[in-house]
């Protein structure tokens, strides 16, 4: 699909009319995750911009197609920011875009992914209806939830027109701990240990080496003391850790890094795999005997599995690991035939949905058809 | 063999116990008046209904045959957990069957590595974090009724609590459920990981109402208990100046785990009670809580002082030990049921506004009070805009409740207008159903129908609540119910 046959609807009543005139309807937001939008024929670009935006409701509406970046210096302005902390926010991520795929960012360890800060949704669906579900207040026991459903649903229900979403405070300062442990097993019995422990860490993630990044956010007057308490607890669990303390800009870069996947080497496709900190040691040893060259980041405290894989590794080896963990998998760039690989659970629920919100399969094409 | 919806009812309905004696022993099958009586109505006793009959399942198959026996027969059935809602949710369907959940009171799972709980769903939400507490682990929902509710009941009413600002309410601790569809089929929707591919199936089943089926095994997500707690009580001569105080914590970039006020008639209410024993010239107290590691709570200390100084409040009262943090949540916590001594009836609505028009809130609520000579206490969940107006009455007189459903029906509404909505937390249940189409739209209400009728085109789980009457005959594909054709029950 080229880039002039796609429409770029400028508000909802035109993007009804596309969507009740058109079949096989695949959206992108940026395009930042190609192995969803590629052969998409409709661009939120056009719905694109901050709505409402009260900084004591702790809340935001913005359009679909609006920037991450543009939201993020709109929240950082407010002393506020996104408590999900949505990845590929400099890559030009959208709002839509991040909603649809479900994708969080290692911030998220803290108080929740991006389903915990949904809100509300105004989406058009595949008869080309305007729906709205969920509210625009912190708190909504109302309707059926719909913003937590579309939330990952990879255009499969519709097309996303407004989100709102709950925001939170900015910690006065960020401070990252990196801690080298011998090993992948006591990397990650450590990382165990600090996700029980009562720190309250903004991040916690685990490279394959045994390295283990840490961070705190908080007032400035606590750092100190709370510094030197995981530092204890990292060397309970191994005495002869090496532990490095950053701050400044030097803490901002470690994240951005891993927000931005910038640890993906070229050409790598990059896939992620909800799994538990329990299958961190199964999973390496998965990879070693599966034989292909792989980078990889444990994040949110062992809850996801964000592999790199160079193209010639087939979908194959990606299902067989699937299998092999039970768990599914999103790839998020690279070529594939359907992204959401593995297993897949509660069908016979979301085909009862998908009869409401697509009855007319227009959306078929999208990633989960 | 299905059940014939022409079919003489009396028969049928012989039938169907007849069956479902061969799934329970004829003790844990509850008909006669006596055993029904209890399950006829739930938290907001203003609501009743008398079922067929009530089971008391054991195990998850016994629910599953249970369910499919409903489908069979067309039975319609309502899950019930301890019948604490406040919203009329767990109200039975006339004549339809009640499938009491209490038994299923297990912990199968519990993975202190993982943060992790897998919970049948009548166990009492205050049993899973007693259950964790050994490894300082904790479940953060924590509805008032957190020692009596079920987590069954939690999870179709996405209920909240008073720590919801910071983390949320029950969807966003539930990893994964298990459950059998209004027909019979088991779905697992989520899992046990925090992250998730594909759509959010497993919210999209919290806060249904039942109208999706019944929870069979409920994946929790476990939280490390904040290492401190500092609870801090501040009085002030206004309601408005509480609200306002709010506002500014909000500002100073704080996140309390709860901000909760009373006002006058709540604390009376409370005092009355428990003997909570709040300033007696008070027109409203705020209660905050810091939480986090005591490093950080130390630091954020001074911080919320000089806010709470700044607001205006003339007495500040912060929690010296665990007992006396304990002693101000339970006034709190009982002021509900305080209300009950000085009224003999009462509404409570839950109501959300934007915490920028609380003080207007309050003050229109005031008003109406006034109007219509009903007296309001007003508890609320002030972090959150999520106001709880006790409205109260006296349901001998002629008359009353009428009045102040009424009245409450004034306060969803300013809710609505204020852009809020009709339920922070209690849910739609029964009660609020009316005032659904007018928090959303007439197609938005349309597309809710048919989304139940897509799960349960019979509607045969907890009939008659969430949504408000159905108008479209188009939906009603089948023929009604033989007992309804009777006009012994009804649909909505």
């Amino acid at each position: 699909m080229t880039t002039s046959s796609m429409h770029r609807p400028a508000n909802i009543e035109e993007l009804q009319d596309f969507v009740r005139a058109s079949q096989n309807i695949r959206v992108c937001g940026a395009g930042t995750k190609p192995s969803l939008s590629s052969g998409a024929i409709v661009s939120t670009s056009g719905m694109s911009g901050i709505l409402e935006y009260e900084p004591s409701e702790y809340t935001f509406t913005a359009l679909a197609g609006t920037p991450l970046s543009e939201i993020r210096d709109a929240l950082a302005e407010n002393g506020q920011l996104f408590p999900f902390d949505p990845p590929l926010v400099e890559a030009g991520a959208t709002l839509g875009g991040t909603t649809a795929s479900g994708l969080s960012g290692p911030g998220r360890f803290r108080y929740g992914g991006i389903r915990d800060f949904i809100l509300g949704v105004k989406m058009v669906t595949g008869e080309g209806r305007a729906v709205f579900g969920g509210g625009k207040v912190v708190k909504n026991a109302a309707g059926f939830d719909i913003p937590k459903l579309v939330t990952g649903s990879l255009g499969r229900l519709g097309v996303l027109v407004e989100l709102t979403f709950k925001v939170f405070p900015i910690p006065e300062t960020w401070t990252t701990i990196r801690a080298d442990f011998r090993g992948l097993d006591t990397g990650n019995l450590a990382m165990i240990r600090l996700a029980m422990a009562q720190e309250e860490l903004q991040c916690l993630d685990l490279e394959p080496s045994g390295r283990l990044w840490l961070r705190l956010g908080g007032l400035s007057a606590a750092v100190d003391g709370r510094v030197d308490r995981v530092r204890k607890l990292l060397q309970q669990v191994d005495a002869g850790v090496n532990v490095e303390v950053l701050s400044g800009t030097d803490d901002v870069h470690v994240w951005d890094d891993a927000r931005e996947f910038r640890w993906v080497p070229e050409n790598y496709q990059l896939i992620k795999l909800p799994v538990s900190s329990a299958q961190v040691v199964t999973a390496e040893q998965l990879l070693t005997e599966a034989g292909f060259e792989s980078a990889r980041r444990y994040s949110v405290g062992g809850n996801v599995l964000w592999l790199a894989i160079p193209e010639s590794v087939g979908s194959d080896e990606v299902d067989r690991l699937c299998q092999q963990l039970g768990r599914p998998a999103l790839a998020l760039t690279g070529s594939w035939s359907d992204p959401q690989r593995g297993p897949r659970q509660g069908q016979a629920f979301a085909e009862r949905l998908l009869t409401v919100f697509d009855p007319d399969s227009r959306f078929e094409t999208a990633a989960t058809a | 063999m299905s059940a014939e919806p022409d079919s003489a009812s009396a028969q049928n309905i012989t039938a169907f116990f007849a069956e479902l004696s061969r799934i329970y022993s004829a003790d844990r099958i509850l008909t006669n008046n006596a055993q029904l009586a209890p399950y006829e109505s739930d938290g907001l006793t203003c609501f009743r209904a008398r079922p067929c009959g009530v089971v008391l399942p054991e195990t998850q198959q016994e629910v599953i045959d249970t369910v499919r026996l409903c489908h069979r027969f067309e039975m319609p059935f309502i899950a019930r957990g301890s019948g604490t809602s406040l919203s009329g949710g767990a109200v039975p369907i006339e004549n339809g069957l009640v499938i009491a959940m209490n038994r299923m009171n297990k912990i199968l799972d519990y993975d202190a590595e993982q943060l992790t709980a897998v919970v049948e769903p009548g166990v009492i939400n205050l049993k899973v974090s007693q259950h964790v507490a050994g490894d300082r682990l904790y479940y953060a929902p924590d509805p008032s009724s957190g020692p009596v509710c079920t987590i069954g009941g939690n999870v179709a009413f996405n209920s909240g609590g008073a720590h919801c600002l910071k983390y949320g309410m029950t969807s966003n601790h539930v990893l994964g459920i298990k459950a059998v569809l209004p027909d019979g089929e088991i779905v697992n929707l989520g899992g046990d990981s925090l992250e998730s591919v594909g759509q959010d199936l497993t919210g999209m089943f919290i806060g249904s109402e039942g109208l999706f089926g019944v929870a069979l095994e409920v994946t929790l997500r476990l939280l490390p208990k904040p290492e401190k707690y500092y609870t801090l009580q501040a009085a002030y001569d206004s309601l408005e100046k509480a609200g306002n105080a709010v506002a500014m914590v909000v500002a100073s970039g704080l996140l309390p785990g709860a901000m909760e006020i009373m006002d006058r008639l709540s604390m009376d209410a409370a005092d009355a009670a428990i003997g909570a024993g709040y300033p007696q010239d008070a027109a409203a107290v705020l209660i905050v809580e810091l939480e986090g590691t005591t490093d950080e709570v130390e630091a954020e200390m001074p911080l919320l002082h000089s806010v709470i100084e700044e607001s205006g409040a003339y007495i500040v009262e912060a929690a010296k030990d665990d007992a006396h943090r304990t002693k101000i949540w339970t006034g709190r916590k009982s002021a509900f049921s305080a209300v009950g001594r000085l009224s003999p009836d009462f509404i409570v609505q839950d109501g959300v506004v934007p915490r920028t028009r609380l003080a207007e809130a309050l003050a229109e609520i005031e008003r109406l009070s006034g109007e219509y000579g009903i007296r309001v206490a007003n508890v609320f969940h002030a972090g959150d805009g999520n106001l709880h107006p006790l409205v109260m009455f006296d349901g001998r007189e002629e008359g009353a409740l009428h009045k102040a459903e009424e009245l409450s029906g004034e306060i969803i509404r300013l809710c609505i207008r204020l852009g809020g909505s009709i339920t922070g937390e209690h849910g739609v249940g029964l009660e609020k159903r009316m005032y659904l189409g007018e928090m959303y739209g007439e197609d938005d209400i349309e597309f809710m129908h048919r989304l139940q009728h897509a799960v349960d085109p019979q509607k045969l789980a907890n009939r008659g609540k969430k949504l408000p009457a159905a108008t479209a005959p188009a939906l009603l594909t089948r023929g009604a119910h033989p007992l309804e054709k009777q006009g012994v029950i009804f649909r909505d």
